[in-house]
């Protein structure tokens, strides 16, 4: 950290899901009127690498791997106060699970170097792993902290963090470069300014293939994937059991006796 | 720009559509007759098998690689300051099925500090092989040294499947061993199975926020490794009989890597136990405010339970988020649990489902919480419950 901090945050365009937009007879996803959004998860760190910026100086670049179509999620990452976007975009990405997802989010990012920090999302809505920054961590070869929930201090090449665990918050210390994944407790994020769309709108985004990488085919896309999806359906519904109606002391009634048949009372 | 290795053959395609219907993810639109794959495509291979004429075609590289050298089923054993993580138990009751099912072996495997008491409970749950790294070094969970450990112990060992549970720490710590290992790894499965054929792991998981479920298999790499949700499958019963081998393995500890240090800790705020509860009381939505959980806590203390809540309850502000049953809260399995003015979406369900007996209080009778239910009370919660809570104080009373 030299002048400022060089940081990279990767952020991922998912479908805006919730209940209403999957087609529950077909188990179709309905994409008419689903827009497509920043991985909310990502807005934190977005916002967190903004905020650093703003306290320490230095650069903050976007960076996405996707079909053309994520520039605008790179655009919005721009318009709330990133400097600089890049989208790793080539069909032969496709397919690709978290491992050659990281894998080529990886060279991308020694494409983008020098770096301090990288930092990502706790997890997408879509795909839901969080694996993709721990995993991206081991192909940079730098080390990885989950679950960061305030940057405390950097100083030179130090870096002091939170984790919060499933029992206890844990204070960190490391030295950069350094991947994190961030929680929603870290920051609340900013929305874009009027100023700051107008700059997206003339930003450039600068595009990465598969050559530009010099990727090894066998490790991107289907081809890099160790995992394949098998099938999908949608979750099976159970069969219902019994159901009564009546009076309300009827119903508590008939509730008292299975909870004593459950032996709880 | 390369294309997608995805394409249809002109000559055998028949323009039926079908393809366009399987398409989960909208991604294959029909155009003059014919299938297009959108640059979203996931490549996840629906149209192929609904294909009458075998017209889609996926192409892949890469050949078909013996794995006969590797064998077993290893399961990540975690603690937390010496006491075995309960999760740690499901993985090893699913893990003696599928051991049971391949012919092969279960091992676990624990890191830490002074284990021994662990090591013992250990061994009654099913396992052949426990692998105990033990160093006062070791206490508090590092990722760095953990997963050096783990992936030279499965370099060493060669297990087929590698099970961990999806903790925050398993969470951390699995994708850290699987892109060492350059091999696939499923997050938060909810169910394991083998296919007889192929004897895969069959990993099934939800992904769109519950939405759906997705059945993923590792192929070409070893091991197949899977973070597995807690307190969805069985823990493994407790067998003072099994016959257990346990290997104490040296710890170098100079040599292991360790470059996130714990500078200090404090515990995490007061915690909420539904996950331990074997009763909870849920209000959701339909209690109209928050003063619907002085009805449903009066409910729960009357019955000795924790109280739980819907995600739209959480999101107003009516009740702190640790109660949150559901996808992006917690998953719980309770002996009984009980849904008061809950719709029974699917991302709620996805965190209860698995109780052992579902009572639901709702007005409407078409709400999808009574196909899950085993007693549905079509009702009014405000008149139900209190009624309820009177009979259960009665009942006590009288004995
Ligand atoms: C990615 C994602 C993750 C999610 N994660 C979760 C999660 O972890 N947990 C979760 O719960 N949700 C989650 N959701 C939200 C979920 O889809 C539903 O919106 C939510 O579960 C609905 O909550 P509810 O049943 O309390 O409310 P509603 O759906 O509004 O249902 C209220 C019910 O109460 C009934 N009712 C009304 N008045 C009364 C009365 N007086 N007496 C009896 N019954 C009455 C109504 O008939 C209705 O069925 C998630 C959604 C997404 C997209
Ligand atoms: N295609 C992608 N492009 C850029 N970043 C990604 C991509 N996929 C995942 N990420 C990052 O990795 C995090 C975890 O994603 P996931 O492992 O898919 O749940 C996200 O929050 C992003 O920060």
């Amino acid at each position: 950290m030299s002048e400022g901090l060089n940081i990279i945050v990767c952020i991922k365009q998912v479908p805006e899901t919730t209940e209403v937009d999957f087609d529950e007879e077909t188990g179709r996803l309905q994409r008419e009127g689903v827009a497509a959004v920043v991985n909310p998860f990502d807005e934190y760190a977005i916002e967190e690498g903004i905020r650093l910026k703003e306290k320490y100086g230095g650069t903050v670049k976007v960076l996405s791997m996707g079909p053309p179509q994520a520039e605008s999620a790179l655009k919005d990452a721009i318009a709330m106060g990133a400097d600089e976007a890049y989208l790793a975009t080539d069909r032969a990405f496709a397919g690709a699970d978290t491992w050659a997802t990281s894998y080529t989010l990886g060279l991308s990012i020694k494409k983008l170097a020098p770096y301090d920090l990288v930092i990502c999302g706790l997890k997408t809505i879509d795909g839901d792993t969080g694996q993709v920054g721990p995993e991206l961590a081991h192909h940079l070869g730098v080390p990885h902290v989950c679950y960061v929930n305030e940057i405390l201090e950097i100083k030179g090449d130090e870096i002091r963090l939170t984790r919060l665990l499933d029992d206890k918050v844990e204070t960190l210390g490391t030295s950069l470069p350094l991947v994190v994944s961030v929680s929603k407790a870290i920051n609340q994020p900013r929305l874009a300014t009027l100023r700051g769309r107008l700059k997206a709108k003339k930003t450039e985004i600068h595009k990465i293939t598969a050559n530009d990488l010099e990727a090894d085919p066998m490790k991107i896309g289907l081809n890099g994937s160790p995992t394949r999806v098998v099938k999908i359906f949608t979750p099976a519904r159970q069969t219902a059991g019994e159901i009564v109606e009546g009076s309300p002391e009827e119903l508590a009634e008939r509730i008292l006796q299975k909870l004593v048949e459950c032996k709880v009372i | 720009m390369s294309e997608l290795p995805i394409s249809v053959d002109k000559e055998k395609c028949t323009g039926c559509s079908l393809c366009e219907s399987s398409c989960a993810f909208g991604s294959l639109v029909m155009e003059e007759g014919y299938p297009r794959f959108l640059d979203d495509c996931r490549l996840c291979g629906e149209c192929v098998k609904v294909c009458p004429t075998d017209a889609i075609i996926i192409k892949e590289e890469g050949t078909e690689i013996e794995f006969s050298d590797y064998k077993g089923i290893l399961v990540f054993a975690e603690q937390w300051k010496g006491k075995v993580h309960p999760v740690s138990y499901e993985l090893l009751g699913k893990g003696r099925e599928l051991a049971d099912q391949l012919g092969e072996k279960l091992f676990a495997v624990i890191i830490g500090s002074r284990l021994e008491e662990a090591v013992k409970e250990l061994t009654i749950r099913g396992a052949d092989k426990i692998f105990v790294f033990d160093h006062p070094k070791l206490e508090d969970f590092r990722d760095d040294p953990y997963s050096a450990i783990l992936d030279d112990l499965v370099k060493e060992e060669k297990p087929s499947i590698f099970l961990i549970g999806a903790t925050s720490i398993g969470r951390s710590l699995g994708p850290k061993v699987a892109a060492c290992l350059e091999t696939g790894l499923t997050a938060d499965c909810t169910s394991l199975d083998i296919d007889p054929e192929s004897r895969l792991l069959l990993q099934t998981r939800p992904a769109y926020g519950g939405n759906i479920m997705a059945t993923i298999i590792c192929t070409n790499t070893r091991p197949q490794i899977a973070t597995v949700r807690y307190k969805v499958m069985k823990e493994a019963e407790k067998d003072p009989t099994n016959e257990c081998e346990i290997i104490i393995k040296a710890v170098d500890i100079n040599n292991l890597p360790d470059r996130v240090k714990i500078i200090d800790f404090s515990p995490a705020k007061e915690q909420v136990s539904i996950i331990d509860a074997e009763l909870i009381v849920s209000g959701g939505k339909g209690m109209g405010d928050s003063k619907g959980f002085e009805v449903i806590q009066g409910l729960a203390e009357a019955l000795g339970g924790a109280v739980g809540a819907s995600r739209p309850t959480v999101d107003e502000g009516w009740i702190e988020y640790p109660h949150q049953v559901g996808l992006s809260g917690r998953t719980v399995r309770p002996k009984i649990y009980l849904a008061c003015g809950i719709s029974g979406a699917v991302q709620h369900l996805a965190g209860m489902k698995t109780s052992d007996v579902i009572i639901a209080i709702n007005k409407d009778a078409e709400a999808p919480i009574f196909s899950v239910s085993t007693l549905g009370a079509v009702g009014d919660l405000y008149e139900v419950i209190p009624r309820l809570v009177e009979k259960i104080k009665e009942r006590k009373k009288n004995g």
